[in-house]
């Protein structure tokens, strides 16, 4: 049944600090709401279980990229739409700029944002992929100060994650140093725009001749959570591309995935899909093979 | 502004003129728009932003009505289909959706020509492929697109008014 807006508060704090107190004084009664593209689907439907919600949309100090020389560090409020237009990120993160243009529509882009994509920890986020290769790290705000964690980490399971109640992202900090890696990327989905992936993929690659010095692999929709393919970066990784080390990636790869049947695919869809792309890519970086 | 449960005074700018609202902080702006507003060519189609019928510019950028909390709209400025035009004066893409019939049942036609609008504005000439992206987010159950992507290169032609 559809929700009554007269059950529900919202209130708009105005500054970080206020909301990081407000979440500090009743810890999990509150859910923060940044653009809403996906706790205004589930509150429309009647299915948001929480009464209270924070609004985090346009909060300056969530909206800001600051770019050192190390490293680029997003605002977690940051949309879509700012990611696509950073110069920064577009050349030196452009798995992270394509998996932008990939999520929903251009009405989309403009209001989700990447610390909402990261929290709302669905397997199927398209952008998430891009941050595990790219060795991306999160700082967490909370009114007892910021901790930083390895995204790596960050999902413990289907929809979990180390966010404390009190807890926000506050920024995504990614290392400036993949600007000369290869990239890699796929999504493959009923449609372009809108549709949710049946599987996304995210590579990145340094080689020399045919030889994979460096690789790294994540997949979405594959897991309980977006996962890197760390048994197929292993088989690979030192090698010289070839006929056979591509069928054993790809071995690899179905070996260490779990993926699950749903209204989107099947599971035995999802491995065929990634042993094709995991081979796609591994012959983009082959010397003779076709780059893209 | 802090609200608590209970209906709330808002302030926004829609189609130009400055209104002040009473309405639950988690009310849909596109309820709000149509209900308290009567601005009805703001669409209802899915109502969980896939299908692009209830989009609206805020403060000048492309988003779906059905998505946001009108609290998230105090302060701002909201254009619908219905600010578009200057009095009788249609705006270019108006003239050019009913010049090529890039209308049909016209449930599509608000959110089609606001987020044409919006990829004119940064695109004064986009490609075919540029127009699909731009319009991927609105759904269409009549034309089969073609005429929609013939009104928005019509429209963006149109030297004279653009």
């Amino acid at each position: 049944m559809r929700a009554d807006p007269a059950d529900y508060e919202l209130i708009a704090p105005g500054s970080l600090s206020a909301v990081v107190s407000l979440l500090a004084q009743l810890p999990g009664e509150w859910l923060p709401i940044a653009g809403g593209t996906d706790v205004m689907v589930q509150y429309a439907a009647g299915k948001l279980p929480c009464r209270k919600l924070v609004s985090l949309w346009n909060l300056r100090e969530l909206r800001q990229i600051e770019v050192s020389d190390s490293a680029v560090s997003i605002g977690a409020g940051s949309t879509y739409t700012d990611l696509c237009d950073q110069e920064v990120i577009r050349s030196e993160f452009p798995l992270l700029t394509t998996a932008a243009r990939w999520t929903g529509a251009v009405a989309n882009q403009n209001r989700g944002t990447l610390g909402g994509n990261i929290v709302n920890a669905s397997p199927a986020a398209d952008s998430l992929p891009a941050l595990l290769v790219y060795e991306a790290e999160l700082i967490l705000i909370s009114a007892r100060g910021e901790r930083h964690v390895r995204y790596g980490d960050f999902h413990t399971g289907y929809k979990q994650t180390l966010l404390a109640a009190d807890e926000l992202v506050r920024a995504i900090r990614l290392p400036r140093q993949f600007a000369e890696y290869i990239s890699y990327s796929r999504k493959v989905g009923a449609r372009n725009a809108q549709a949710i992936s049946k599987v996304c993929i995210a590579g990145l690659a340094r080689a020399t001749g045919s030889v994979v010095n460096d690789i790294r692999i994540a997949a979405g929709s594959v897991a309980p959570v977006p996962m890197r393919l760390r048994e197929t970066e292993r088989a690979v990784k030192g090698k010289p591309i070839s006929a056979d080390l591509v069928k054993t990636a790809s071995q690899a790869a179905i070996g260490e995935i779990r993926p699950i049947d749903d209204i989107r695919s099947t599971a035995a869809y999802r491995s065929a899909v990634v042993a094709n792309l995991v081979s796609e890519f591994l012959y983009s970086l082959s010397a003779d093979g076709p780059r893209t | 502004m802090t609200s608590h449960q209970g209906r709330s005074e808002i302030s926004m700018t829609v189609n130009g003129i400055r209104r002040t609202l009473h309405v639950y902080p988690m009310e849909r702006l596109l309820d709000v728009l149509r209900i308290q507003l009567s601005l009805t060519g703001v669409k209802e189609g899915c109502g969980e932003g896939e299908c692009g019928s209830c989009s609206v510019l805020l403060n000048g950028t492309l988003v779906t009505s059905c998505l946001v909390p009108v609290l998230q709209a105090e302060a701002a400025s909201v254009v619908t289909i219905e600010g578009l035009a200057q009095g009788q004066q249609l705006d270019v893409l108006q003239d050019a959706f009913l010049k090529c019939g890039g209308a049909q049942c016209g449930i599509c036609t608000p959110g089609m020509i606001l987020a044409a609008y919006q990829l004119l504005e940064t695109k004064s000439h986009p490609t075919l492929q540029e127009v699909k992206e731009g319009l991927a987010g609105n759904l269409c159950r009549c034309t089969g697109y073609s005429q929609i992507c013939e009104s928005v290169a019509e429209a963006a032609a149109d030297e004279n008014k653009r």
